[in-house]
């Protein structure tokens, strides 16, 4: 079970002056209940590769298939895969329209095909998923904060069941307290419901702690594909390319470099700590010794 | 007094029924007393809702108290007479690079500010070399802004603020929508412009890393400051902080970490450099 995508290749105004090639020749398997983070600098295609994940975009060339079938054959279900694959794009609270919270979260299910009552069902149990409170599921999304409107967005996409959840950094100008409870959320989902989450995200420092497995797009072709930890050991290659670790990558190189021997490849506040209090300890007890 | 100065500044937003009554209001800046002097570089943080940026928009007039006063260089924002010269003063940059870009070539976007103000043609070629330049944008003088990224766009916005020559620039979460490289970009240029123009900086930003450098900071709550220091200060109080829903720098953090596990570590390490200095003396 999972998304597949062989030598997909996406040309924006092909045969025009305009001419850009977003992506070229991207080989992926996301097979089911990974927690995957896409990183890249502006316009190095990511956005047009997590549309081509739930069919929104089709391939100039190459083949895209979900659990073996290809989702461009004539006769394929692509409204049923959009079920599945949900998309929750950058800014989602642009999106929001109904009169009320709840409202809003049943018009995927409804569309579906449920019933209001069935689709209320899985409207508020979607948004107490996302941490939003029952006393606000009869405001108006607009009288709601940037948070609350990101979290009914999210739940909107959640309601409809997806199998695999993709988010355009859906943490773009929270505050930190905002960021870290949505991102908190998130992990939660894909421990609760188990599904794949795709997390688009400009932030190291949250992939660093959040992701299994990081895919680093440039140029439109993926540049690196593993855990975060390998990945930041590039640090210098990212910088090249727009990126860059999160900034406990290079405390820890510093730290290295002036001669305390600790983990150079810790990528969390946590991991750093626990590594920088073992290296004096062994430090502290060579001298002694 | 300073170029900005706000006393016991209060605003509401006011909500109407049907009929056009007020129905209900909401306290957005609360008793707030603000005294920036020129050339500093202020940054202002808070959590989404605390405020940050209604104040802002009082900076140049866009919103105006509901109590209290606020001078820019000495004229009251309430004046209705000082409107214009206020906002030529204190320039604002917004959030989203798309939405304050007008022009379809980059030269004629900076442009736009100075003409408006009825500065003579030649002055305005003169102004708009000037910004682009203290922006690092001169080689995109001719190109189309949407083809730009959001770091270039960005700091066209800056300059079209530029160009108007103000003495103050208020920056409201300039570097939300962009990438890293993209804010590196940003944070530079405005570093530049303070040091090398003097021009004063408001940052209000949710990056606590854009913040280090800054001369003071502000925190704000529910419409008020609530801290106020030097980076140093303020990010060594990394508790009160996270009460206030902010951050501190990883670095702060992870030095945090390392005092409450018993290392012998100064509050408030702002950088790589200070940390390192610390453990391996």
């Amino acid at each position: 079970m999972s998304i597949k995508l062989e030598n997909v290749m996406y040309t924006y105004s092909p045969g025009t002056a305009y001419e850009i090639h977003a992506l070229k020749n991207i080989n992926l398997d996301i097979p089911d209940g990974q927690f995957i983070g896409i990183i890249g600098h502006t316009g190095s295609g990511k956005s047009t590769l997590i549309q081509h994940f739930n069919a929104l975009v089709k391939p100039t060339s190459g083949t895209i298939t979900y659990n073996g079938d290809d989702v461009w054959a004539d006769k394929y279900d692509r409204r049923a895969l959009r079920s599945e694959v949900g998309l929750v794009f950058q800014y989602p609270e642009h999106q929001l329209f109904e009169n009320d919270v709840l409202s809003d979260v049943c018009f995927g299910p409804m569309n579906q095909g449920l019933s209001r009552a069935e689709a209320e069902k899985e409207a508020r149990r979607a948004l107490l998923q996302v941490g939003f409170k029952e006393e606000n599921f009869s405001k108006s999304p607009f009288e709601l904060s940037g948070g609350q409107k990101k979290r009914v967005a999210i739940a909107g996409v959640l309601a409809m069941n997806p199998k695999i959840l993709i988010l355009d950094e859906p943490t773009a100008g929270l505050d930190p307290k905002g960021r870290d409870d949505i991102l908190d959320q998130i992990a939660e989902l894909h421990k609760m419901r188990g599904i794949t989450i795709i997390l688009v995200s400009h932030s190291m420092e949250d992939v660093a702690k959040y992701v299994d497995r990081l895919i680093v797009m440039n140029h439109g072709e993926v540049a690196y594909d593993n855990t975060p930890k390998e990945v930041f050991k590039h640090y210098e290659e990212l910088e090249k390319i727009g990126l860059a670790a999160p900034q406990i990558t290079y405390i820890m190189h510093a730290l290295k470099d002036n001669g305390l021997p600790v983990d150079a490849d810790a990528t969390t506040v946590a991991e750093a700590a626990e590594s920088i209090l073992k290296a004096l300890k062994e430090k502290g007890g060579q001298k002694h010794a | 007094m300073g170029i900005i100065k706000a006393l016991k500044l209060g605003f509401d937003y006011l909500k109407y029924d049907d009929d056009g009554n007020v129905e209900s209001t909401q306290r957005a800046v609360d008793d707030v007393n603000l005294d920036i002097e020129a050339g500093e570089f202020i940054a202002i943080l808070g959590h989404n809702g605390s405020g940050k940026s209604t104040l802002a928009k009082h900076m140049n007039a866009l919103l105006l108290p509901s109590e209290g006063t606020l001078w820019v260089d000495n004229m009251d924002t309430a004046s209705e007479a000082d409107t214009w010269k206020i906002r030529q003063k204190a320039g604002m940059v917004f959030q989203n690079p798309d939405n304050q870009i007008i022009a379809t070539v980059v030269e004629e976007d900076v442009g736009f500010g100075p003409e408006n103000m009825g500065i003579p043609t030649a002055d305005i070629w003169t102004r708009v070399d000037d910004a682009l330049q203290k922006v690092g944008m001169t080689t995109y003088r001719h190109h189309s802004p949407n083809k730009l990224s959001g770091g270039q766009k960005q700091r066209v916005a800056i300059a079209g603020v530029m160009a108007m020559r103000p003495s103050c620039i208020v920056l409201d979460e300039p570097t939300a929508m962009l990438d890293p490289n993209g804010r590196k970009e940003v944070i530079k240029a405005v570093h530049e412009l303070n040091k090398t123009e003097n021009v004063t900086v408001i940052l209000i930003t949710h990056y606590m890393e854009e913040v280090i450098d800054a001369d003071r900071v502000y925190v704000m709550d529910s419409g008020k400051v609530v801290m106020q220091g030097t980076p140093k200060e303020i990010f060594s109080r990394v508790e009160e902080l996270k009460h206030y829903r902010l951050d501190v720098p990883q670095v702060t953090l992870l030095a945090h970490e390392l005092k409450k596990n018993g290392l012998d570590i100064p509050d408030g390490i702002l950088t790589t450099e200070e940390l390192v200095s610390v453990l391996c003396r």
